[in-house]
């Protein structure tokens, strides 16, 4: 990082140690932390407000027994957490929202360094594939949710009208007790694979096509080239890959499974963000509802702790 | 190896290839096409057995039901405001704080950008109950404050403002400063016309967000009127699904985004090349 005049002259402003008026003044009478502090004001306030407080809060509400129609909060201490434990649906949703996500980074990894690849030849017409795969990433998932709906409507769905014209009689897909869940698998990694070609992509402009070229003249054909170069070399964009579907799955699931089935049948595709939902806006059970969000914070914050730990790794092969 | 049967090596390689990229490319086509033109087939057509992908006459019905039956206007208006007055909230507060982080020395501002840096990753299924506690004292819920107010500061991007502010030359700056500018001169002067490419790749970024967004529009909006159209489709699915209106609802919702990524696609991918593979 170049560094400008001012930092490299000034060391870093501290607060004055006697007075707190008095360090106050010295430190904003310096113009870089004037400014700085300034500017950061407003997402400071923002960060505060929308951040700090509601960690605080939900994890505090987290141990009430709150329903704001009934009446007053309950302090119950574990009690939230103990239920949750015992709550066959809560378990449900999690084991769904792991099947959920492992069928998606599955898919989408496979899927994903596939397509990567296949652009990454040269070919003519790259850019226009590329565009094309990556749409449904800016589509909502309010609209993916509907249009699959209907592509795989049981009766009157293309889908099955296809099978049936190949003498197939299709399933109930999301009707159903037993393929509901791999519909939404199959839809959620229709709108996420673009997103990891792209990433992929990146990852495989990194890699030098001189290795790849001498592993040849060693004799490698393409899957030894694959094997111990490419994939090797890949692993840290691979690593980020992991990380950011297991993230998006559990989270941005919540639309699409909504409109599409909104949970069912029977709980079949109900996942933790959703059931957090139901418990919190359509029952209104305020405290069980944030003990499920502190456990779900506890699991997406050290899946992200172990990604920004590696991230380092990323840049330099 | 010969020559010849190299060549015939290639061209195997490219049809393999192609098939490939031609067949993947129909199966994220196919919603889209089917989708349009289900939307512009009169009502029996869609429940046809024949799955004819070009509708026996183009009818603009399903649009004109899904405009006068349902509140079509007022949702795409709410949307509109919303991801306005998000994207201006979250390009405003990314390029101060960015200017900051990347520029300025002040107290405690490696420590503030290692927060930051923690609340991108902080689910907002997490703090999503609390918010709404705090948007009802301030009677912000069904306003379009309310519905944007989670979503006006977005971390990512004043992490990526840094990122490309970083990467601007500190002569520039110096010279700005020899000539007396003040700092705030000096980003509108300077910074702000040089980063063109990183404010519309967060701007597309922020309106996407806005536009796409659902569960927080769930949370914090109740009366019809102030819907967002996400929320309106979804409500559009009742009991029995009128497919006809819902199709022409659904493209129409999808219409705006994916316009803007036809015309600026490069943007789009951007941000992640930008930032994501360097966390």
């Amino acid at each position: 990082m170049r560094k400008t005049i001012a930092e490299r002259e000034l060391p870093a402003p501290r607060a004055a140690p006697v007075g707190i008026l008095r360090g106050l003044r010295a430190y904003f009478r310096q113009e870089q932390a004037r400014y700085g502090t300034l500017f950061v004001l407003p997402t400071l306030a923002f960060f505060l407000i929308f951040i700090v407080f509601p960690l605080g809060f939900s994890l505090y509400m987290s141990f009430l027994d709150w329903h704001p129609v009934r009446g007053d909060p309950e302090f119950v201490g574990i009690e939230n957490y103990v239920e949750l434990l015992g709550d066959k649906t809560f378990v449900k949703t999690v084991v769904n929202t792991l099947v959920l996500t492992f069928g998606v980074v599955a898919i989408t990894v496979v899927g994903a360094l596939a397509l990567a690849m296949a652009l990454n030849q040269g070919l003519r017409g790259t850019a226009v594939f590329r565009g094309v795969f990556y749409s449904p990433v800016v589509t909502s998932l309010i609209a993916t949710g509907l249009v699959f709906l209907w592509l795989f409507d049981p009766q009157f769905g293309p889908i099955n009208q296809l099978l049936k014209s190949f003498g197939i009689t299709g399933p109930g897909w999301a009707s159903s007790l037993k393929w509901a869940l791999p519909t939404m698998i199959l839809t959620f990694s229709w709108r996420e694979i673009g997103y990891f070609v792209v990433v992929y992509l990146a990852g495989l402009q990194g890699i030098p096509v001189s290795l790849r070229e001498a592993a040849a003249i060693d004799g490698a054909g393409s899957w030894g080239q694959f094997r111990h170069v490419t994939w090797p070399l890949l692993w840290p964009t691979t690593f980020f890959v992991l990380i950011m579907g297991v993230i998006r799955a559990t989270q941005y699931s919540f639309g699409m499974i909504y409109v599409m089935t909104a949970g069912g049948p029977v709980d079949s595709t109900n996942v933790v963000v959703l059931y957090l939902y139901q418990q919190a806006f359509e029952l209104f059970r305020m405290g069980y509802a944030s003990a499920i969000a502190y456990v779900l914070f506890v699991i997406v914050f050290a899946i992200s702790m172990i990604q920004y730990k590696f991230a380092g790794r990323l840049v330099d092969y | 190896m010969t020559g010849g049967s190299f060549r015939r090596e290639q061209l195997t390689k490219k049809v393999a290839l192609y098939f490939l990229l031609v067949t993947a490319a129909l199966v994220f086509l196919i919603p889209y096409i089917w989708t349009v033109s289900s939307s512009l087939k009169p009502e029996q057509d869609i429940f046809s057995k024949d799955m004819s992908l070009l509708p026996s006459s183009f009818e603009w019905q399903n649009y004109v039901d899904a405009w006068t039956d349902w509140p079509l206007g007022t949702w795409l208006k709410t949307s509109i405001i919303v991801a306005v007055i998000e994207t201006f909230s979250v390009v405003f507060t990314a390029v101060l704080a960015g200017y900051a982080f990347a520029r300025l020395r002040f107290w405690g501002r490696d420590t503030l950008f290692l927060m930051y840096l923690g609340a991108m990753m902080i689910p907002i299924q997490v703090t999503i109950i609390p918010s709404f506690v705090i948007i009802t004292r301030l009677n912000l819920v069904d306003t379009y404050m309310g519905i944007a107010s989670i979503r006006l500061v977005q971390f990512f991007g004043v992490f990526l403002i840094r990122q490309f502010f970083m990467n601007l030359p500190a002569e520039l700056e110096d010279a700005a400063r020899i000539d007396g500018c003040n700092r705030i001169r000096i980003l509108v002067q300077i910074f702000i016309p040089l980063s063109g490419p990183a404010l519309t790749a967060l701007s597309i970024f922020a309106f996407t967000a806005a536009w796409n967004d659902f569960l927080w529009p769930l949370v914090a909006v109740t009366r019809p009127e102030v819907y967002t159209v996400q929320i309106g489709l979804a409500t559009m699915k009742g009991e029995v699904i009128r497919w006809g209106p819902m199709l022409a609802a659904t493209a129409l919702s999808a219409l705006p985004v994916l316009i803007m990524y036809l015309a600026l696609q490069r943007y789009f991918t951007q941000g992640i090349t930008m930032t994501g593979l360097k966390g």
